[in-house]
């Protein structure tokens, strides 16, 4: 059974200039000791998404449709049954370490704040816990880091306060929006191996908002891409890395270099930037960066449908699918 | 950290004998003299006046025996009121300034805070709207036009009713007295606190660590109370440094129209008397003031922010 299911979810935000629809109609769900991957560009929706998910979006964003979380429906469940789950069952770690903790509390406090609300530790216990979790998530000399301000750590340091902020609970679904971006390539490594030790020993959930692919290659279960606010392609991992279908997909995968490529290879980009959500195309929202766009592209939009071995947005694929 | 306190007061020196050789030279260029009364003085008494206080000596021999003067603690002799030191009126004054600036200031921190912070947190609504428009209006009126309406007002409309109100004087501090000039005085400090914090907490709210204490599912008077207001509260200290200053040392506008008798209207007479040791024995109090003030102000940042530490 899903733990969380997101159905139809549209988050729109007013602005000055109108209503701009940062997430439309996007519908996927996350089941126990599941890793689920988001990809997609910067204001691809996939971190509203789960902002939305979370009750926290800015105060001019709206959210409709459906999210449930266990048995509750998120997006209607008042700031009190929220805050019983936030932090505690379910947990987000944010990307920016830099801005996301409290510049005038000590890191520690910060920590043993969320063991007291949710878990009514008291100081000594709460203390242990935290410091506890912080040599878990590889953060050296953990007593001392506890005492520190944030402003006193290294921005991979913050980042890892914040991911054991966000698992000191022992949540069951973790949202981590780009958990390892900040961290250098050895700690990043050892934090990937604690969320993969964590989903495979107690089962905890988690979805990756990245736009890493080679972090959700070797993490995620299945992968939802994302462009402007709508998810593209979907599928398990080895379905999408080995045959993406949709050519946002296909985009993607080739713009990621690779090891063995030999040095004088030109570094694949897809043309174009990504579209201003308060001017979508006309249609499918990427034909006009699209290498196979053709006639319906910009006319229709394409639906997500099965085609082939994932569930994909694409007229090229529909048509493949039926003949 | 204390040392480097100590050094900022050190600093304040050399400001403070800018002060002093500014407004000394610029007193003098003031057209007229302390003794230009509207009754003109017979030729030989001025002589005598002038020789007395030593206005006949070059202007340089003047500033550095006022400079002797004042290193030794001695304001001097004021012109205008003959049988008064300066350090006697300003010690006369000075109190009943800091009284009333005191009131009107803890007035219009505890007003005007939960005002902007409050209009913060509903932002948007009819209350902010509110806040924001009569914050605005008290920042554009000046005090002498409240005052004079609070005196139209409690002095003159409601004349015989319970609400009747002394429109001037001091009366030796009695509290209805003071009412109305305090109120006068903390009105802009109280739409300025307003404005600002509602200012910054919105800015507080928006805040990424706000979003993760929330997505911590704290309650939210704790994420207001024990993440935001510290962050909120650092832009109104900023504006609370200088304006302490200035509102201690006395409103020239507010003492002159209720006729105070603090050291804000000494000024104002120093001033149109040519009184030159009156006001530049004011000036040098005020802006000690202001170098104090400033300093607490750095004190306070170090207590809200560990991003600031003094060495």
């Amino acid at each position: 059974m899903a733990l969380l299911d997101i159905q139809n979810l549209t988050v729109k935000f007013a602005t000055q200039d109108g209503e701009v629809s940062a997430v439309s109609d996007v519908s996927l769900h996350v089941n126990k000791g599941e890793c689920l991957g988001i990809v997609g560009e910067s204001g691809s929706g996939k971190s509203q998404t789960f902002m939305a998910a979370m009750g926290l979006l800015a105060g001019n964003g709206k959210a409709s449709g459906s999210v449930r979380f266990g048995d509750t429906e998120l997006l209607t469940a008042n700031e009190r049954t929220l805050n019983t789950i936030r932090g505690n069952k379910l947990a987000m770690v944010f990307q920016d370490p830099m801005t996301s903790l409290t510049p005038h509390m000590r890191v520690g406090r910060q920590l043993t704040e969320v063991l007291q609300r949710h878990r009514g530790l008291d100081n000594a216990a709460a203390r242990a816990a935290a410091i506890a979790m912080l040599a878990r998530v590889q953060v050296p000399e953990p007593e001392r880091r506890f005492q520190m301000y944030p402003h006193e750590l290294s921005g991979g340091l913050r980042q890892r306060v914040v991911l054991a902020m966000g698992l000191l609970c022992g949540p069951e679904l973790v949202i981590a929006d780009e958990p390892t971006t900040a961290l250098d390539v050895t700690v990043q490594a050892l934090v990937l191996e604690l969320i993969r030790e964590l989903k495979d020993t107690q089962g905890t959930s988690f979805v990756l908002i990245t736009h890493d692919l080679g972090v959700v290659a070797g993490l995620a279960d299945r992968v939802a891409v994302m462009y402007a606010g709508r998810i593209v392609e979907s599928g398990t991992v080895d379905e999408i890395f080995a045959a993406p279908k949709h050519p946002y997909t296909k985009g993607l995968l080739a713009c990621t270099p690779r090891l063995d490529d030999p040095p004088t290879v030109l570094l694949e980009t897809i043309p174009g930037q990504p579209p201003n959500l308060q001017n979508l195309p006309t249609g499918c929202s990427f034909h006009p960066r699209c290498v196979s766009a053709f006639e319906p592209c910009p006319v229709k939009r394409p639906l997500l449908v099965p085609a082939g071995n994932t569930l994909n947005a694409c007229f090229l694929n529909h048509m493949q699918a039926a003949s | 950290m204390w040392s480097y306190f100590a050094r900022r007061l050190l600093i304040g020196v050399p400001t403070l004998f800018a002060v002093v050789l500014f407004c000394f030279f610029l007193m003098r260029l003031a057209p007229g003299g302390p003794f230009d009364g509207e009754a003109p003085v017979p030729p030989e008494v001025l002589a005598n006046l002038r020789a007395r206080y030593h206005l006949d000596d070059p202007l340089w021999q003047q500033f550095f025996s006022y400079l002797g003067n004042l290193l030794r603690g001695d304001f001097g002799p004021s012109f205008k009121y003959k049988d008064f030191t300066v350090t006697e009126l300003i010690a006369q004054g000075l109190p009943v300034s800091i009284e009333n600036g005191l009131s009107a200031l803890f007035i219009a921190i505890l007003i005007g805070l939960p005002l902007g912070i409050t209009a913060a947190l509903s932002q948007n609504t009819a209350r902010d709207y509110a806040v924001s428009g009569l914050s605005m209006i008290g920042i554009v009126i000046p005090t002498f036009v409240t005052g004079q309406i609070l005196i139209l007002a409690f002095g003159v409309w409601l004349r015989c009713t319970p609400f009747q109100l002394p429109a001037g004087g001091w009366n030796d501090g009695a509290f209805a007295n003071r009412i109305l000039p305090v109120t006068v005085l903390a009105l802009p400090f109280i739409a300025y606190i307003a404005r600002i914090s509602r200012a910054s907490m919105i800015e507080a709210l928006r805040a990424n660590f706000v979003r993760t204490a929330r997505a911590k599912g704290l309650p939210y008077r704790t994420v207001i109370l024990r993440h935001a207001l510290k962050t909120a509260l650092m832009p109104v200290v900023t504006f609370l440094g200088p304006a302490t200053a200035f509102i201690l040392t006395g409103s020239m506008v507010v003492e002159t129209i209720f006729q105070i008798p603090g050291i804000g209207r000494y000024f104002v007479q120093g001033a149109l008397n040519r009184d030159y040791t009156l006001v530049m024995g004011v000036t040098i109090v005020g802006a000690a003031f202001v170098i104090i003030a400033n300093i607490i102000v750095d004190m306070i940042y170090g207590v809200l922010d560990p991003k600031v530490r003094y060495e």
